[in-house]
């Protein structure tokens, strides 16, 4: 049962593409460490309408789009302001799954839609200010829970989550991203490939649902320095797993600081034929979970990434705020983003690790 | 290498229940674990795809694949590899497709069913993400012929690329090996035309593959082995070379080409190219020579085995294997006074080494977890043993190591780290209550004492969770608690654990568990008969911890460069008319008068030489050293004499000026006064040290210099003397004599005449050569004490740390050549009896230490240098204020 859609191509998407052509893209900072500079109490995660309700909510930060709206669209707007293209909406966990943890799961199409139009009408402001189009992104987290290891040891082959369950809670999160007035729907933190073939799955679903068609942005994250993802994958494999999405930018985020991300982002860079997006921590935790790397060192950094011509778009992940991302869209300013690699056709697997068959 | 390529693959085919016997019987009879080893056999032998089929008429077929994947996802060594779904059925297809997180390949879809079908099909394995066999099959059934082959391959391509926009080196096409030599005389020309489609398609279809599955071609010679890999191997020979380039093959079990029997090679070839009529009765009459032939196939390579027990327990710990584990861990059993000490010896240390891997980044997670999983089975089969000997000694009470109670704190929702450090805790026999994530301090002391657990974890992965942790800790100390507090997760820390935990816990005792592989360690120290020991160790370190960062917080606090560089020192140039040198570029000096210098000399260093400590002359009243310096001193006076007066040594120096101003933090050199061509840079580093209240500037020697845009006309000069040429000669000859005294001796004299010489050279600048300072009059105490105006600072010291600087310094003076100083790859000046720097002339310049730098710095140095961020932190190592490579866990 073929069915045929007119994908509508949105305006904003070519605006995007027009943009990424001539320089390179900057991605917003981290939303929870300028939530934790509010230092809110319970009471105002709960706001009025949550006043009674049965769990904690402290730390439900994706909350905030509906009990806080203005307090997330002046961060968004902060960034903006700092020189941001895109900004991600403030829904990493805003999936049926990931809200469990707070008995919010029938909340969770609403959060991605307010999240996004939260998001929106900061965009909205500042593009009219500016006169220079900004741009949604609609972030979908990789949820708690994964898709290819058993948390039973006595059952390795044990899993607390399946494809399909992951498909049906990103595709609601997608619903509300794409109704919310997202401009692009960004895969990120990905530790469990597996988790982010279920996103690409949903996203592809609701777009031929919806009959629109937006650019996709996927980041993985390194875990630590064996170079893998959590569930294994080195950082050319996971491209292999993820490239029948054709996403307008691949690229890792979170866990590591830009220094200790140069060589896998070098790696995809070279072999991925499409953008390359990193937004690095602003360094690794210090002995205090702090992140203090400063945003004239993370942009040193971030900029030779730029320079180096490995990279289409940055931005900042845990600890980076609207200072560090104006000190990267200044070192990026000006500097010629990375040129898409000639990439033979041959066939490219991938278990754990990548496979290449010679044409 | 992180991308195998392949030019033919071996698609394995013993965890195939249509290929293999032996795992059909293993997954209709349920053993998982034995159909596991045949994967890893498969992937040890070399198989590049594992070809999982399930097609099992009694089989649930959808349950045993996702079962089995599952399963294997679990086991990094068969993982490794990408997977071949197999199955005639789109159910289990598409079951198998939501279990793998890599790219697999399917095998297979087709036109059988119709087109419409074909493209829902292949739309779905577009959206999974999987490359595709499509058998050449349509409604009319199976292509037999060439012509039929090739009209079904190219109806799928056209569909698949054109309208659906499958990539097409996704693709691989299987145009149908068919059995030949059958006796039937339409089958004779079926590996012809499978060979000859195969070169059609790569031809004609574009990055499209082709493959096949190999077996059916022999099936009339069941039983013949020999044969049968012959013809396999003949077989894959020609279509190799049409274009074939993956085939479902037993990997290990072909003979190469040429080392087949010629006479069996000949006859195979007859029968597959269809090139005589009686070829078919030919091959079954030589056939039976060859039956019972041995196959060829690999052994796993077991030299481990022959190691010592402890080794191969370590060995099978970190490789994650299980075949020999109860056979090893009875053998150490048999060894060990009691089986325990099988556990906390050569397991606990195998353990050890996972964790001292995992930490370098040479294993990653799910090996972890695999490891965990041999230790499982080594402690289990233990067990029994060690509740024989409780038994023994009357003892009672339940058999785990002890009860632990793990939660990942309120307010954080990440327990992917803490899931691992209970799966790691259960293989070790400990009792785990996992209250899961969000869980408030009230809840975890509530059910710590209704289970009465032994231990507490807790875990975290965001930073609010820190303080909720120091919450836990003083909760516990509240309610009376004494039982040890583990401390893991992401943003955690030893430091952090020692000086805001740790505090808050008095009763009972924090400690810090840095990742999953040291749980075990952690949890059975704190359990076992050493535990005092264990905790006495464990407070000394955090006392010294908190006591280190104590200290280190005032120190270690850096400004950012810009704010440095806002607050250098900015001298008054207005006013400042630089005095210009006598001479701009070099001058030689060759053998130098040595009797000049020795005045020069500062003895002080020398005694320093031979850990006399004391000022010089004051060192000679002490009562302890006194006479023995004076001894020293005579017997250098007496042996300087004589290195003067027989010339056992010479010096030279080479000095220059170059017009120069400071750009930035740099200090360009300029060919002539005209300042318009850059001669060579000179690069600096800055202070950054954060000082909370004295006023001093953060500086760099570049601020001693007139800056560019003063206009002001500055320059600076460099120098590299020596007075060491001859010095390896004079040694060499006390080393002969074995005369240690004098050689070192000898080696202490033409070091410090080297400063002297250093020393003097300055001297003269300032008086003559540059003649800035011409009425200077300073005693040698008081060159000592540096009280004359200007300075000379070299690279490699405090103001300079920088040891490459010497090039450009070398360069600019033609050193090597003109002084006949080396410089090593390191940078070190060679002889080692030789000094270099530059001359700044600025009378309020002053000598500094740059101290430690940040990262901020270092990265615009680098690019300054046109160095990598790597390079310079190579070469700035000793400065860095921070680890370039710091390990941290996973969550």
């Amino acid at each position: 049962m073929a069915k045929e859609h007119i994908m509508t191509i949105s305006a904003s998407t070519t605006d995007l593409k027009r943009a990424a052509a001539q320089r390179i893209l900057v991605l917003d900072g981290a939303m929870g460490t300028m939530i934790q500079r509010l230092k809110l109490s319970e009471a105002d995660f709960r706001g009025e309408r949550f006043k009674d309700w049965h769990r904690d909510l402290k730390g439900n930060n994706d909350l905030l789009v509906i009990t806080k709206p203005d307090a997330i669209e002046a961060i968004h707007r902060q960034y903006f302001e700092a020189g941001a293209d895109i900004v991600e909406t403030n829904t990493f966990s805003s999936t049926t799954i990931a809200q469990a943890d707070y008995g919010m799961e029938a909340l969770a199409y609403e959060l991605n839609l307010e999240g996004a139009r939260v998001a929106k009408r900061a965009a909205d402001t500042v593009a009219a200010a500016t006169g220079r189009p900004r741009f949604v992104a609609g972030a979908i987290g990789p949820t708690n829970r994964t898709a290819s290891i058993s948390p039973d040891v006595n059952n390795p082959g044990f899993r607390a989550v399946t494809f399909d369950e992951l498909r049906d809670a990103y595709a609601d999160a997608t619903r509300g991203l794409i109704d919310g007035g997202s401009d692009i729907i960004l895969i990120e933190t990905i530790f469990d490939t597996l988790n982010a073939k279920a996103a690409v799955a949903a996203v592809e679903d609701v777009f031929d649902e919806k009959g629109v068609t937006l650019p996709v942005m996927i980041s993985g994250t390194i875990t630590d320095l064996s170079g893998r993802t959590l569930s294994g994958q080195t950082p050319t494999a996971f491209w292999y797993s993820l490239r029948h999405a054709q996403p307008f930018s691949i690229g890792l985020n979170c866990a590591l600081g830009a220094r200790e991300m140069r060589a896998h982002i070098d790696e995809i860079s070279r072999i991925a034929d499409t953008l390359v997006c990193a937004y690095p921590n602003a360094g690794l935790p210090n002995e205090f979970g702090e992140y203090d790397e400063s945003p004239e060192a993370m942009a040193v950094l971030v900029g030779e990434f730029a320079k180096s011509g490995l990279v289409n778009v940055v931005g900042g992940c845990c600890g980076t705020t609207p200072d560090h991302i104006r000190a990267i869209a200044e070192v990026v300013e000006g500097v010629t983003p990375r040129a898409l690699p000639a990439i033979a056709p041959k066939m490219r697997l991938s278990g754990l690790e990548p496979f290449e068959i010679a044409s | 290498m992180t991308n195998a390529t392949a030019i033919f693959v071996n698609i394995g085919e013993r965890t195939n229940v249509t290929g293999s016997a032996k795992f059909r019987k293993l997954i209709t009879a349920g053993d998982y674990s034995a159909a596991l080893d045949v994967a890893r056999e498969q992937v040890a032998n070399g198989a590049q795809v594992l070809d999982v089929n399930m097609d099992e008429g009694l089989l649930d077929s959808e349950a045993a694949m996702v079962t089995f994947l599952n399963l294997m996802a679990a086991e990094p060594d068969i993982a490794r590899v990408p997977v071949m779904i197999d199955s005639s059925k789109w159910s289990v297809i598409e079951a198998g497709l939501k279990c793998v997180q890599g790219k697999p390949i399917v095998n297979s879809i087709s036109m059988k069913e119709g087109e419409d079908q074909f493209r829902d099909h292949a739309r779905k394995l577009r959206r999974y993400g999987a490359a595709v066999v499509v058998m050449a099959f349509d409604e009319k059934g199976q292509a037999d012929t060439f012509e039929r082959k090739t009209e079904i391959c190219a109806r799928a391509y056209r569909i698949l690329v054109d309208e659906i926009g499958y990539p097409p080196e996704d693709i691989i096409f299987d145009p149908n090996v068919f059995a030949i030599a059958t006796g039937i005389e339409e089958h004779n020309n079926y590996g012809v035309d499978f060979i000859e489609a195969t070169r059609w398609i790569r031809q004609n279809l574009p990055h499209a593959h082709v493959s096949g599955g190999i077996s059916n071609l022999s099936f009339s010679f069941r039983g013949n082995e020999t044969v049968r890999a012959a013809m396999h191997s003949v077989f894959l020979y020609h279509a190799i070379a049409a274009g074939m380039d993956m085939g479902i093959v037993n990997a290990g079990a072909l003979p190469v080409y040429d080392d087949i029997d010629p006479e069996l090679r000949d006859l195979c070839e007859d029968v597959i190219l269809n090139r005589v009529e009686d070829g078919t009765e030919r091959l079954l009459e030589i056939a039976e020579r060859f039956k019972g032939g041995v196959s060829t196939k690999k052994e796993a390579d077991l030299t481990w085995r022959e190691w010592p027990v402890e080794k191969r327990l370590e060995h099978a710990l970190v490789s994650g294997l299980t075949d020999f584990i109860e056979l090893d861990t009875e053998e150490a059993r048999a060894k060990a006074t009691r089986p325990l000490d099988v556990i906390e010896g050569p397991l606990m240390a195998g353990m050890n080494v996972v964790g001292d891997l995992f930490g370098a980044g040479k294993m990653f997670l799910p090996q972890v977890v695999k490891s965990a999983r041999v230790m499982k089975q080594a402690v289990a089969y233990l067990m029994p043993f060690m509740e024989e000997e409780k038994r023994l000694l009357g003892t009672t009470g339940s058999s785990s190591a002890g009860k632990i109670l793990l939660a990942t704190v309120k307010g954080d929702v990440h327990d992917i780290g803490k899931n691992i450090v209970g799966v790691v805790l259960q293989c070790n026999n400990f009792e785990v209550i996992d209250l899961g994530v969000m869980v408030p301090a009230s809840k975890i002391l509530a059910t710590a004492k209704a289970e009465n657990v032994d231990i507490i974890g807790l875990s975290g992965l965001i930073t609010p969770s820190l303080d909720e942790m120091c919450h836990v800790a003083a909760e516990m100390e509240r309610e009376d608690f004494n039982v040890p507090l583990l401390i893991g997760g992401a943003t955690t820390s030893k430091v952090h654990t020692a000086v805001k935990i740790h505090p808050n816990y008095a009763k009972g005792q924090a400690v810090y568990v840095l990742d999953a592989s040291r749980a075990v360690g952690v949890a059975s120290s704190l359990l076992g008969r050493d535990k005092a020991n264990y905790v006495a160790d464990v407070q000394a370190d955090y006392v010294k911890i908190a006591d280190a960062h104590a200290r280190a917080q005032e120190n270690k606090r850096r400004i950012t460069l810009a704010d440095a560089r806002a607050d250098g020192l900015k001298l008054d140039w207005s006013s400042y008319r630089p005095v210009k040198p006598s001479f701009l570029g070099t001058k030689v000096f060759r053998d130098y008068p040595i009797a000049e210098l020795v005045p020069y000399i500062d003895w002080t260093p020398f005694f320093a030489t031979w850990e006399i400590k004391g000022t010089y002359p004051l060192l000679f009243e002490d009562e302890k050293v006194g006479a023995a310096a004076r001894s020293l001193f005579n017997d250098a006076q007496a042996m300087l004499k004589q290195m003067v007066e027989e010339k056992w040594i010479s010096a030279n120096a080479v000095i220059g000026f170059w017009p120069a101003n400071a750009v930035g933090d740099d200090i360009a050199l300029y060919e002539d006064e005209a300042r318009d061509t850059e001669k060579a840079t000179f690069f600096t580093l800055r202070q950054q040290i954060a000082r909370s209240t004295d006023k001093r500037r953060h500086v760099a020697l570049s601020d001693f210099v007139a800056p560019r845009e003063t206009g002001v006309g500055d320059y600076v000069g460099g120098f590299a003397v020596t007075a060491g040429i001859g010095e390896e000669a004079v040694a060499e000859r006390f080393n002969r004599a074995n005369d240690d005294y004098s050689k070192i001796l000898s080696q202490a004299l033409t070091d410090r005449l080297a400063e002297a010489f250093a020393e003097r050279m300055h001297q003269r600048v300032r008086q003559e050569f540059w003649g800035y300072a011409a009425d200077e009059t300073l005693s040698n105490e008081e060159l000592i004490r540096e009280t004359y105006a200007g300075i000379r600072p070299a690279p490699g010291y405090p103001a300079q740390p920088d040891h490459t600087e010497k090039r450009t310094l070398f360069d600019l003076l033609d050193a090597e050549d003109q002084a006949g100083i080396k410089l090593t790859e390191s940078f070190a000046m060679w002889p080692g009896s030789s000094v270099s720097g530059l001359y700044i002339g600025h009378p309020e310049s002053y000598y500094f230490g740059v101290g430690r730098i940040e990262a901020d710095q270092v990265a615009d140095y680098a690019a300054r240098k046109g160095w990598t961020v790597q390079e310079a932190e190579r070469w700035l190592a000793p400065v860095l204020n921070y680890d370039p490579i710091r390990v941290e866990a996973a969550e």
